[in-house]
């Protein structure tokens, strides 16, 4: 049977929204299964309290504590180291050799998997820096995760530039730091923030690499120096839906909907500030 | 002063740059720095092609094949799911959908990016797993089946997002060409822009496999762990990745359990490079 | 004869591209010295020469020597210096980003200079030469991109101003103005000729005649002839010039 071009497009623009649509179904179903049954496990007491009853009840406050730190340390690391790359790709390099091979470098630095990541946590800074498992060897390997994320939207962010600016700006006997200072960096903040809170969400959530680098099972107090291990919230999810039986379901739904709220409410800061940006582009 | 201060922020730049290549070969050396001792008392051979995974028997054994076959069934799973609806749904955004609605899309796919893989898997647990039981009637709904149908939907924003852009690039001269020539808009995008933006999407569907590869927490949570040859799609099986993190925390720090773990490490390394480096290929070809 | 630049045997090539062949001219003093040519005849390469903007692009190699003063720019001069002293008004106006009163002082703020009322002082001087001072006296603080093309064109020449520039090219600086607008530049361009140096790109065979003292043209990257201007419009030499002017070609 043949269909007249126009119904065969009906057809298929049908099917492609189709398709659409099921790539959309998980977001809907995790939220809603998450918010449903885990919202009733939220209260005061659960986000600042110490496990008790080996983890079965009281709260999650060390495993929220412990993410911060690997965050902030991951952040620490990724973000200056992450930025300079980026601003001596696409400002300094030209397009040469070194340029492509740290350009190659990078998009297979994206591409390790994240628990190979933590196998090289262990091997470098926990064994053979002997930071052992800590919050210091977590933080670095998150860093490292998270430094192909920064450079590639920091670079990104530094090209779209217009390169007028940077005409102008050295046409003006500005230097070409002060250039890059003055001209350049200032309207490629927006696109770096939102790299970078990417980076910071993708850290957050990720279990793998601070498996066998800072994650303790079960530490009911806060962590004191950067050599303590710590909770984090990715790994106590994981340890209560799998390796712990008898937990209460509203346990596990709370601490999957906190880690899922901070992962979410960055990402969307992060498409907010894009989209704000965006709509008053200047240039 | 002001001359040394340009030079040392140019050095500085410059060494961060090079940084992202140290850190690459750093990854390979200390991966096979730890994992070269397991062929001291194990052939290559014997490790790739063994049949027998018991890290912890007397004697143990080292052979990693049910792994990688457990990695390479979830995998393909995975891809025939994830494959056609990426595929579709791109080209629903690239090239159909009004302005608002591909705003949403792209927005929501976004979000299905940043979900945590242990969050993903999680609730795999609780709806995928249970509803592969009850519908196809197994023992258990811990299978690779469940292993793909997660990965599926997280290989899925790396693909749609740089299909999407593949598509987008597409000069649109070849399109109004289409058009003067009087063909429909579904025509133009099945004999025109398909085609001509078909090497970024392998690329876009390469970049997406390896991440499905690599994934490591859901994929743990929702195939059950079993580390034998694999006998179908409904069993449970254990991947590579699945592997390392399961066992990395029991295994004697020095032992061959250890290096092995490590070789498992260097082998995944391996495939999601040269992965990495085709897809950069394919991207590169279609720039020209 | 008062020589502020001389040219002597100059080349730019891009990647091996010849852009400009062996270019050899004096620029004197205190006049305006219009270039003219069709499109890629070299124009633009020889007057991004003088104040070495051409050094940001990849593959370009010079040869030949420019003195500004006596002074030779490829070997003798710091590029950010001479910068400072030789400005350039692009072919589009060009403001950044920024407030009126930013824009005016970006240059100086980049030479160190905090002091308030340096700047503001500066400032009006540079926008009363650029004859925009009464249209911005009262909107310092207002966004630049919100002025007309006009305004915005005046803005860039006020910023050059500011730094205090010796030497000002102009690259084709009223290619995207209006007749207006086109004119108040012109007045400008006439009253700056008293205390500056100027060379104006043009591919405006009319605005290199009202304006210029000498006229040089330009022709796949030669200098074809240069003199007073009256006479390049009157009787040149070459044929070539001629077909140009008459307008058999560009």
């Amino acid at each position: 049977m043949m269909f007249t071009p126009r119904v065969t497009q009906k057809i298929a623009f049908g099917v492609l929204l189709a398709a659409s649509l099921v790539v959309l179904l998980p977001v809907g179903v995790v939220v809603f299964v998450i918010l449903k049954n885990g919202l009733g496990a939220i209260s005061w007491e659960f986000l600042t309290e110490m496990p008790r009853s080996g983890m079965r009840e009281g709260g999650i406050l060390p495993a929220i504590v412990g993410t911060f730190c690997l965050v902030t340390g991951a952040l620490l690391f990724a973000l200056p180291l992450g930025l300079f790359a980026a601003i001596y790709l696409s400002e300094y390099a030209g397009d040469n050799r070194l340029n492509r091979v740290i350009r190659l470098a990078i998009v297979n630095l994206a591409g390790v998997p994240s628990v190979v990541f933590g196998l090289f946590g262990l091997a470098l800074f926990v064994n053979f820096f002997r930071f052992g498992a800590s919050i210091l060897s977590g933080s670095l390997t998150l860093g490292v995760m998270i430094l192909p994320v920064i450079i590639t939207s920091s670079r990104e962010a530094l090209e779209s530039v217009p390169k007028s600016f940077r005409e102008v700006s050295l046409s003006l006997g500005a230097t070409r730091l002060q250039t890059i200072k003055h001209a350049v960096l200032p309207h490629a903040l927006p696109g770096i923030l939102t790299g970078t809170i990417l980076g910071v969400g993708r850290a957050a959530g990720e279990t793998a690499p601070i498996l066998f680098t800072v994650a303790a099972f079960y530490l009911p107090k806060l962590p004191t120096s950067l050599f303590d291990q710590a909770m984090a919230l990715p790994y106590h999810l994981y340890v209560l839906s799998t390796q712990v039986p008898n937990v209460e379901a509203k346990i596990r739904y709370g601490t999957a909907l906190v880690l899922l709220a901070i992962v979410l409410l960055m990402n969307l800061t992060a498409i907010a500030i894009r989209s704000y940006f965006r709509s008053r582009k200047k240039w | 002063m002001k001359r040394l201060k340009e030079f040392i922020v140019e050095w500085a730049v410059k060494a961060s740059g090079i940084v992202s290549i140290v850190l690459v070969a750093l990854i390979f050396f200390f991966l096979l720095k730890e994992g070269i001792f397991l062929f001291k008392t194990q052939g290559a051979g014997g490790f790739l092609a063994g049949r027998n995974w018991y890290p912890i028997s007397e004697p143990p054994g080292f052979g990693i094949l049910p792994l990688v076959l457990g990695s390479l069934l979830v995998t393909f799973g995975a891809a025939l799911i994830s494959i056609p609806l990426s595929v579709a749904s791109a080209v629903y955004i690239a090239e159909i959908a009004p302005g608002w609605l591909k705003e949403v899309l792209k927005s929501t796919i976004e979000l299905l990016a940043a979900i945590p893989s242990v969050v993903l898997g999680f609730i795999g647990m609780m709806t995928v797993v249970p509803w592969i039981r009850s519908t196809f009637h197994v023992p258990t709904g811990l299978t690779a089946f469940a292993g793909s149908v997660v990965l599926a939907f997280m290989a899925m924003p790396t693909m749609i997002s740089i299909a999407e852009d593949a598509l987008h690039s597409v000069p649109r001269m070849y399109k109004e060409g289409a058009y003067a020539l009087g063909a429909t808009h579904w025509q133009t995008i099945r004999r025109v822009i398909l085609p001509a933006a078909s090497s970024g999407i392998v690329a876009a569907m390469m970049l997406g496999i390896g991440r499905v590869v690599g994934e490591t927490m859901a994929v743990m949570m929702v195939t059950g762990n079993a580390a034998s040859m694999p006998k179908g799609i409904l069993y449970p099986v254990r991947t590579l990745t699945a592997t390392i993190a399961a066992e990395m925390g029991e295994a004697v720090q020095g032992s061959d359990h250890y290096f092995a773990l490590f070789a498992i490490g260097i082998v995944l390394f391996v495939m999601t490079f040269m992965v990495n480096m085709a897809a950069d290929l394919f991207l590169h070809r279609r720039r020209g | 004869m008062d020589v502020k630049i001389q040219v002597q045997d100059l080349s730019v090539r891009f990647s091996g591209v010849s852009a400009l062949k062996n270019v050899t001219m004096e620029i004197e003093a205190n006049k305006i010295l219009s270039v003219i040519g069709p499109a890629n005849s070299g124009k633009t390469t020889f007057l991004k020469t003088l104040n070495r903007l051409n050094d940001l692009v990849a593959g370009v190699s010079v040869s030949g020597t420019v003195f500004l003063d006596g002074k030779d720019l490829y070997k003798d001069c710091d590029p950010v210096l001479l910068r400072r002293k030789v400005g350039i008004i692009f072919a589009l106006p060009l403001p950044l980003p920024a407030s009126v009163f930013e824009n005016v002082v970006y240059g100086l703020r980049r030479q160190g200079i905090r002091d308030k009322k340096t700047l503001a002082t500066a400032v009006e001087k540079a926008l009363r030469d650029a004859y925009l001072w009464d249209e911005m006296k009262d909107r310092l603080g207002e966004l630049a991109l919100k002025l007309s093309g006009g305004q915005q064109q005046r803005l860039c020449i006020a910023r050059t101003l500011a730094v205090n520039p010796e030497v000002i090219l102009f690259d084709e600086p009223c290619s995207a103005l209006d007749p207006l607008s086109t004119a108040k530049i012109e007045e400008a361009m006439l009253k700056l000729k008293e205390r500056y140096t100027l060379v104006l790109v043009t591919n405006n065979t009319k605005q290199a005649a009202r304006v210029g003292d000498r006229t040089a043209f330009f022709l796949m990257g030669e200098l074809v002839e240069m003199d007073v201007t009256s006479r390049i419009f009157t009787a040149p030499l070459d044929k070539r010039t001629d077909d140009y002017i008459s307008g058999k070609f560009g």
